[in-house]
Parts: structure tokens; sequence; C-alpha cells
């Protein structure tokens, strides 16, 4: 690679790469650093020692076994309903599809709240005696990444070549067989990438592992936040924080890999088939899935509506004071408030620069070493994917307090950190669309004497406005439900609304109970507009990792 | 052709498939003896690939049956039916290597692995591309890939071949040169083949039947040399590669310049290829002459256009050809004489 090309790829990249340093890479190496150095001095030993104690060894192989499950329980739910959802011709599977996505963006604490509701022994499945057990955590994560399965595997499924498949028919393989020699190996590289996108998600899920999971169980991420927050342990917090950031990106590089190994296939207009007998077992499959994800929203919804053993929308109107024995500090109405105005903001600052990155990405590589080089920065940005809300809260919390960098006061700080948590998916959406654009038609453009501007205006932004509506929509909604990182940086005066729904659930009594339930409801239900609206756009590569 | 004596292997009646209610393919009745090759030859959007997918049980038929063998194959799944399917592009399964390709469907049926291995070889000995078992079919070229799809096609002995367009997809002289292979190889394994195409020259050289298809509906069956000769309608003609169709004023004119021995009738229509004049300056002072307009060079020959003097308006210019080494240029007055075997008939206008 020529030196000049090496300035220009340097000069485009400074900005994206000095905003990631100051606002990703500082807070995480400040939090780290905090636990491993001692008055000043570099010592290592009492954050190594840590990962010696018992109780950190349950933590970590707790962590393992509970994504584990839940990356098992969210492929074998999903991949039927990726099939019945895209393959087959049955009435509302655009709906369907679109309504499955919900849950992904569900704020975490709602599900937390939607399962306990579920499971408690008050509850329509009290029965089961499962409210506090893993299995509750492992179903409240699988409700969550399901449809991660359903939108990755299906969006490769929706375009899957059938002749491959008719091939093998006419040769003779039984559906099964053609199930098992064509088909699943096709899509190989789709349910490798979704199950380790889903597995990273459940190791380092918070909300509903700390509404779920209440003190018996704990995953390195709820156990960072107890660290640092009621124990103020930092060196182990710290230990625990390197340890999940270097698996993550253990994770991120295998994703990273399947995705690159991904054939750029021609994907065909297939259009769906009328179900037949031999799809009963997908459909029954389907159906489940909906009880599944339709019930604790149910149970969630039909409680909010009860005060004292009758139907009433009292919950709702208690939502203008500030609970029972002044649980809060302010309405949840303004809480509310509070939370679409961090949203937009977080929002306005994640789709701006998400498109920045997407468009700096997808340009054409010019040599081996700058699609090295491209690829590395691709992963790089993906970090805040991956790496635990808390410790990017809390190395905030810590980083950026002093000046020139004293951010602790500014309103931008919450919005700040979740427009980094919305900053993947964002760039997720939109790669896949100009990396799909041939860029023969930039050079075409280029050559009837368009300009790098001009080129952009004609060939790349028609094919992605919608894209970045649809992002727009997905990073609102993600910041909107967002609670790690803003657990630790909402001001207490100003918190926003899974914050308050969190207080809520802490403090004894009916009535903050009860306002817990009608404010989730209520976020869930503003999330659900939001995505359904943007769902309306069909871009296949929203939600698809 | 064998004597028409036992039933056919394949008999089609009445079959028509429909898309949201148009019909595709609509009330095709085709017959198919065991050990023959039919072309369905059609224009692309005119049903033949829906057809094939109907033989093979890959679409619902809306009305009329497939028998084989004399059993009715309603309600029989595909993957019960015995048959193979080629599709145009191959269709390998990009995850197999070739001799896992070739052996797939040996490998469904269970067969033990040295039998596998053994009967892989002499397949892939048998399309030419002995000891390509362990490459990637992304490794391959197009005619390789084809040649591949043929032989994992050929693996069980097919009841019935079924091929999509099987060389459209290769560049022009690869698909002569696969043509007669194509053609030798279903020979020698002796197999019933039903092959779709858009191309006349595929079907010529690969087929001994041939079935033209426009609009869903089968217009003419046949063996290809009959076909060839008296193609049912203009369309038709044209569509079997004949350049021009002459009215029967015109074509009497023609009929009347080939002599008669040439088997040229007057009163009906004729088709030309674009070779069926061609210069003779030796020719009679009575026969046909012209004036040439254009003149191109290709390899083999000169092509002209010319205005054919006794037409005297009855028809418009026609193609002719003349050797690379004569001498003509635009304005020339040249004679024409006129090669039957390049002439077809068609029906006289007030049958058809």
């Amino acid at each position: 690679m020529s030196a000049r090309r090496l300035l220009l790829l340097a000069a485009q990249w400074a900005v994206p790469l000095a905003v990631l340093a100051v606002l990703f890479v500082l807070p995480v190496a400040t939090m780290v650093a905090t636990g491993f150095w001692v008055d000043g001095s570099f010592a290592p030993g009492a954050a190594l020692e840590v990962l010696t104690r018992p109780r950190v060894h349950r933590v970590v192989a707790f962590t393992l076994a509970s994504a584990t499950g839940g990356t098992l329980l969210s492929l074998a739910l999903g991949l039927p309903a990726a099939y019945t959802l895209t393959r087959l011709a049955i009435p509302g599977r655009h709906a369907l599809r679109a309504a499955m996505l919900v849950p992904f963006v569900l704020p975490t604490v709602v599900v937390g709240v939607a399962f306990r509701q579920l499971l408690s022994e008050a509850g329509p499945l009290g029965f089961l005696g499962l409210d506090g057990t893993w299995v509750a955590i492992v179903l409240g994560l699988a409700f969550f990444n399901v449809s991660v399965v359903i939108r990755g595997v299906g969006a490769a499924w929706e375009g899957l070549d059938p002749r491959p498949g008719e091939a093998a028919a006419a040769l003779g393989a039984s559906p099964v067989q053609v199930l098992r020699t064509v088909t699943l190996p096709a899509l190989r590289p789709a349910i490798v990438s979704a199950a380790s996108v889903v597995f990273l998600f459940c190791a380092t899920a918070f909300g509903v592992v700390l509404t779920l999971g209440g003190v018996r169980y704990a995953t390195v991420e709820t156990e960072i936040y107890l660290l640092t927050t009621t124990l103020f342990d930092l060196p182990a917090a710290a230990a625990l924080s390197v340890l999940q950031l270097l698996v993550v990106t253990g994770l991120l590089v295998l994703t990273g890999r399947t995705r690159t190994g991904r054939d750029p296939v021609a994907r065909r207009a297939v259009s769906a088939k009328r179900p037949t007998r031999r799809d009963l077992p997908a459909l029954a499959a389907t159906g489940l899935l909906l009880v599944f994800v339709a019930a604790p929203l149910v149970t969630l919804v039909a409680g909010s509506l009860r005060v004292g053993g009758a139907w009433s929308l009292g919950n709702y109107r208690a939502l203008g004071g500030t609970g029972k024995d002044q649980a809060l500090l302010v309405p949840v109405t303004e809480a509310l408030a509070t939370s679409l105005r961090t949203a937009v903001d977080a929002t306005t600052m994640a789709v701006s620069f998400g498109l920045l990155l997407a468009v700096l990405l997808t340009r054409r590589s010019h040599s081996a070493t700058e699609r090295r080089i491209r690829s590395t920065l691709d992963g790089l940005f993906m970090l805040p994917l991956g790496v635990s809300a808390v410790t990017l809260g809390f190395g905030f919390l810590i980083a950026l307090d002093s000046p020139p960098l004293d951010l602790r006061d500014s309103p931008l700080l919450v919005p700040i950190a979740q427009a980094l948590v919305a900053l993947p998916l964002v760039v997720r959406t939109l790669v896949p669309v100009l990396a799909g654009i041939d860029d023969r038609q930039r050079q075409a453009a280029a050559a009837l004497g368009a300009g790098p501007l001009r080129t952009f205006w004609t060939v790349d932004l028609p094919a992605v406005w919608k894209p970045t509506l649809a992002a727009t929509g997905f990073a609102f909604a993600v910041s909107l439900g967002e609670f790690g990182a803003t657990s630790f940086l909402a001001r207490d005066e100003q918190p926003t609304l899974p914050v308050v729904i969190f207080r809520l659930i802490g403090h004894p009594g009916e009535l903050n109970y009860g306002m817990a339930l009608a404010a989730s409801v209520v976020l869930a239900g503003v999330t659900a507009l939001v995505m359904l609206t943007v769902e309306r756009l069909r871009v296949p590569s929203m939600g698809a990792f | 052709m064998p004597p028409e004596s036992s039933a056919p292997l394949l008999r089609l009646r009445a079959v028509t498939v429909r898309y949201d209610g148009v019909p595709a393919v609509d009330r095709v009745d085709l017959d198919l003896d065991a050990g023959q090759v039919l072309a369905v030859l059609g224009p692309s959007g005119c049903g033949k690939s829906t057809l094939l997918r109907a033989i093979a049980g890959l679409e619902p038929l809306a009305g009329g049956t497939v028998t084989f063998a004399g059993e009715d194959l309603a309600g029989r799944p595909t993957h019960k039916r015995g048959f193979a399917l080629m599709f145009q592009d191959g269709q390998l399964f990009s995850h197999l290597d070739v001799a896992a390709n070739v052996g797939y469907t040996l490998r469904l049926r269970r067969v033990a692995r040295p039998e596998i291995a053994a009967r892989v070889d002499e397949l892939l000995d048998l399309v030419g591309l002995a000891g390509y078992g362990d490459r990637s079919p992304a490794t391959l070229s197009g005619g390789e890939r084809q040649r591949v799809a043929l032989a994992r096609a050929l693996a069980v002995r097919p009841r019935l071949l079924l091929l999509d367009e099987p060389l459209s997809a290769l560049d022009a002289s690869l698909r002569e040169s696969l043509a007669a292979d194509l053609r030798d190889i279903l020979r020698a394994a002796g197999t019933t083949a039903l092959m779709v195409t858009h191309d006349h020259d595929e079907a010529f050289a690969v087929a001994d039947r041939i079935a033209v298809m426009f609009a869903g509906r089968v217009v003419q069956e046949g063996p290809i040399a009959e076909v060839w000769a008296a193609p049912e309608s203009p369309r038709t003609a044209e569509f079997l590669g004949y350049a021009t169709v002459l009215p029967v004023l015109a074509a009497d004119v023609i009929a009347r310049a080939g002599g008669l021995g040439s088997g040229l009738a007057g009163g009906v229509p004729l088709a030309l290829r674009r070779s069926a004049l061609v210069v003779d300056p030796d020719g009679p002072d009575a026969g046909l002459s012209g004036v040439v307009l254009a003149v191109t060079s290709t390899p083999e020959q000169l092509r002209l256009r010319v205005e054919v003097a006794e037409f005297d308006g009855l028809a418009g210019p026609l193609d002719a050809v003349a050797r690379l080494d004569s001498r003509v240029a635009v304005g020339d007055r040249v004679r024409l004489a006129v090669d039957a075997s390049r002439i077809a008939r068609l029906p006289s206008p007030d049958i058809a």
C-alpha cells in the first residue's frame, strides 16, 4: 500500500477513532486500571487473586451455562419459526415477523418484571415453581434472543435458492434428507453467526438476570455491578471486566470470521409456498413460540390493570405521582419525558456516526492490507455490543469526571452512553446495504463526471435512506430500553423510565409494584410502536447480525 | 424410430399447471418411449420449465395426468419418482466436493463405501472428468460443473432424466462440444430423457424427437427431421431458425427456380434459412437473379442481402450466401441457385 493511500485512510478514520478512543476505550481502560493500580502502583496481584475465589468460579460457570442454555433454547424455538415465517404463505406472516422483533428491543427490566409476574407464586404459571430458578433466567434470555435467530437465519432462509433442494429431491432425497444434507449446510454460516451473537448477548445480559436471578444467581455482568456498587471491590470488578472483555473479543473475532466466510449468495426472490401436512411440526413449533412470547406480555398487561383484586386503571393514574412512601424523586410521567428526550439525542448521535462509519467501512479496499485494516476496524466498532454495559457506565463515571473531559454533569452523558450501545446495531443494519451496492455504479457515476458527493447523492443515498430510517427507529427503541449503563449514569433527579421501573420493584408496596407494571406496559408499548412502524420499511438487514 | 407397438414409458395427457389461475401449461399431451430423448423447445416464458417441474413433481397439476410405466404419478412425491433433474446451472452442492456430489444419491441409498467410490470413478470417467473427485465445485468451469451435474444425475440410473436448459449457461463453442458429448453419454447409458431448451441447435444436437411449445401449449411434436422439414406455422419456423417465411406467390417463384426434382411443390408458403439462396456465377440464364444490397463477411462465407428480381414486388429482400473468394460488391447483379435442403414447407394458408 502506498504511503499516500495510507495517509488518506488515516485521515478518513481519524475522527471515528478519536471518538471511539475517548468515549469507549478511555472509560473501559480507566475502569480496568482502577482495579489493577492500587495507591498509584501497579498491583495486579489483588485482581488476579479474585479469579481464584470459589464464588467467582461459580459465577463464571453459571454465566457460561446459562448463556449456553439460552442459546440452545433460542435456536430450538427460532429455527422452525424462521422457516415458517419466511417460506410458508400463512396469513399475517409479515405482521408476525415484525412482532417477533419486539422482544429484542423490549427493555430488559420490563421483560424481567413480566417473567416474574408470570412465574411468581400468584402468577398463572406459579404452580411450576420456576420463580427465582435458573430455568426462569434461561427462559428470559431465550425470550429476548429468539428474534435474533429468526431475523438472522430467516433472512438467509428467505433468499435461499430452492433449486439445490429440488435437485436433491429429484435425485431421491426425502424432505428430512433434503433438510439434513442440503438446507442446513447452506444455512450453517447464518446459524453459526446468529448463535454466536445470541451467546454474546446471553453472556452479557444484565437487566434480565438482575431482576430474575435475585441474589442466588449471578452472572459475570451482574457480579461486576454488585462488586462496584454494593461492595466497592474495584480490583475484583476490574478482573472480571478484563476476563469478560477477552472472551467477548474472542467471540467477536469468531463471528466476524463466519460473516466474511459467508458467500455473497445470489439472492433470489422466492415466493412462499402454501403450507402442507409436512409443515405441521414447524407450524406447531411456531405456535408454541408465539405463546411463549405472548404469555409474559399478556400477564404483564393484565397485572397492570388490577388494583386490590379488581380491574382498574388506578396503576396508570398513579403514574403522575411518585409512588407510595415517596419511592421516587420524580413522577413516572416526567421520567418518560426524560427517556424520550434522551433517546432522541442518543439516536441522533448513533445514526449520524453510524452512517459515517458504515460509509467508511464499505469503501472499496485497494489492497489486501487495506481490506484487513477495514475488517479490523469493523470488529473494533462492534465491541460496544459485547462489552459489559456496566463496565462502560462505571468507566464513564470515573474517567470523564475531570477537565478537560468533565461530562459528569453534562446532560449528554446518558445519551452518549446509549448511543454507543446502539451504534453497532446501526452499523450492522447499514453495512450490508452499502456493501450490496455494486461499486461499478459509483465508477459509472464518476466516469460520467460526478464528484464524490454527487456520486454519493446519486448512487448511495437512494439505496440507503430507507435502511437509515429503519436504523433510526431501531436505535431509538434500543436507547429507550437501555438499562445497564443508564443505571449508573442517570442522575437521581433525572431518571429514565427503565431506571424508575427498577426502583419501583425494589420498593415494597402493592401500589409501587402496580406502578412498575403500568410503567412497563407504557414503555413496552412505545418501543413496540416504534419497531412495528420501522418494520413496515421492510429492511432485511435490520436485526440480522 | 422404434415401432409404436408397446405403450410409451412416459405419457402426459391434458397436463395443466396454473399460477394464480393463469395457465402456464395448458392441456399438454406428450408421449416418450424408453431410451429416447425428447426436446421441448420454446421461447422463455412459454411454460416449458414449468412442464418439466410438473413431471418432476415440483409443481402441483391443476388438471390432467402424468403416467410413467403405466402408473399414474399423482400423489407420488418428487423423491419417490426415481427421476433425476439437472438444472441450467447444475446446482451442485457447494459444501460437498465433486466426488461427494456425484455419490450423493448413492449415500442416500446407503450403498457401501467402496461401491460408491468405484461407481463415482466410473461416472467421472464417463463424463470426461476422471481425477476431479476431490475438487470443490467452486473451482470448476461452467462446462465442468454441468458434467459433474450430469454424472450426479446418472449415478442411480434414473428411470427418467429431466434436463432444464442443460447447456444454456455455457459459451457457444463449449455448448457445441458438450451437446455432442451429452448425446453420446445418454445413448451409451440408454437413458430416457426429456430436455427443455430455447436453443434449436441444442435440441437438434441432443434429441431424437422435438416438441415445440408456445404460450403453454405444445403446437407441434414429432421426430426431429420431420418437424424441421415441415414447421406447422411461420412462428414455429422462425423459432426453428428459419430467417424468412415467404407467402405463397413469392414461394412459388423459389419453388420453380429450385426445380421439380427438389421436392419443393408450389402452392404453399416456404420458410428459408439464411443459406437457402447461394450465389452461383455459372447458373442458367433462366434462373433467379438479384441485386446485392449489403455484404457482410464471416469466417465461413459472405452473407448478402439481395433484392430478387423475379419477385417483382411480391416479397422484400432475402438473405443469401456466397463463397468467401467470390467478388461481390453492393450494387452487383448476381445469379442465385436454390438449396432445397435449406427450405421447409409450411401448411397451406387455407388449412392453417
